[in-house]
């Protein structure tokens, strides 16, 4: 009974208190982000890169704060690391999780939310 | 202009210059000529900041990634293989319509001479860490039709994003990949398709997890495109 007890409490604890999403660093984000991103997404962010001319689906516009506010974080982190695709967008978005780990990922969607978003609070 | 290269052509082919009898010297002298650009020694490293910082391709596998007569030819008469230089960001400038390749902040190769070119392609023939990964590979070059293989390349795996397998069509930041059969060795295409990070960690190639006819299939495309010149014939 007391081990039923404390089994309980411990996974009413763990409802009412989920794990944290990692903190985000989007200063690194922003670093991963012109590595990556910019040659499709652009310096700025507006979805113009050197690439986009090229492409058959244009990229998205990161500074579209209605567009990107429409979509959660786990959108994002899932477009990121697993590709368009995932998300049924076009293959012209590559999966990254071949070339960032899952925190990394988390960074640039933090990034991202402030290219769409800075100033919005 | 930004000078990537700050060595000229003449001061390496005077550089590169040596004797027969000074022979066994020309891998120290290849090695700091080229150590201007090129990283000659492993790993790569995995810091964000080395890519952001790179300069050309890394040479010290070499041996296992180019085919030995191109990269003589190459170094006589350079052409540009990456339209937008080795890291796109650094040449790139936004224009009216959105960003656009800044051709003034790219460097031409140097020139080298038939003799230093036969030298240096020799010497970096020798440079194979990576054997072990071409080991792995299992790869008969096979046919695909252009049209199907386009269609794989374009619509269904997306690499036009980056890349171009024709002159006029596809990506400015990756390699232009209609000289890629003539360049690479076979193996090293399937390796690098199949695991780019293995290579190169920070790689700006993604990892599409293909299975190993899909792999094939993509190399079958890029001997495709590039026999097709002598076909002309």
């Amino acid at each position: 009974m007391n081990k039923l007890f404390i089994l309980a409490v411990f996974l009413c604890g763990s409802i009412l208190y989920p794990r944290p999403a990692p903190a985000a660093d989007a200063a690194h984000g922003k670093a991963l982000y012109r590595v990556y991103c910019t040659q499709c997404h652009g310096l700025s962010g507006d979805g113009k890169g050197i690439n986009a001319p090229q492409l058959s689906v244009q990229p998205r516009n990161h500074r579209d704060r209605a567009e990107m506010s429409a979509r959660t974080d786990d959108d994002l982190f899932k477009a990121i690391k697993e590709g368009g695709q995932a998300v049924n967008k076009s293959i012209l978005m590559p999966n990254w999780d071949g070339n960032m780990t899952d925190a990394e990922i988390h960074d640039v969607v933090a990034y991202l939310r402030e290219l769409c978003c800075a100033g919005a609070k | 202009m930004r000078k990537v290269i700050a060595l000229g052509g003449a001061a390496l082919m005077t550089a590169l210059s040596v004797t027969s009898a000074l022979a066994a010297e020309a891998p120290a002298s290849i090695q700091k000529d080229c150590a201007v650009c090129h990283q000659m020694s492993g790993p790569v490293s995995p810091d964000l900041a080395a890519r952001q910082t790179r300069k050309g391709p890394p040479l010290f596998f070499a041996g296992n990634k180019f085919r030995r007569d191109w990269l003589e030819a190459w170094l006589q008469k350079p052409t540009r293989i990456r339209p937008a230089g080795d890291f796109a960001p650094d040449h790139a400038a936004k224009g009216p319509e959105g960003d656009a390749v800044d051709a003034a902040s790219l460097s031409d190769h140097p020139v080298v001479d038939a003799p230093a070119a036969k030298q240096i392609a020799d010497y970096l023939m020798t440079l194979t860490p990576n054997a072990a990964l071409l080991a792995k590979e299992d790869y008969t070059p096979g046919r695909v039709s252009a049209r199907i293989g386009a269609m794989d390349f374009v619509k269904f795996k997306g690499c036009s994003g980056c890349h171009k397998d024709t002159p006029k069509y596809g990506g400015f930041s990756g390699p232009e990949l209609y000289t890629a059969w003539q360049r690479l060795q076979p193996p090293f295409i399937v390796s690098y398709i199949r695991d780019p990070a293995a290579w190169e960690p920070r790689t700006l190639m993604p990892n599409k997890h293909l299975n190993t006819a899909g792999i094939h299939k993509l190399a079958n495309y890029l001997r495709t495109i590039g026999e097709k010149p002598e076909k002309a014939k």
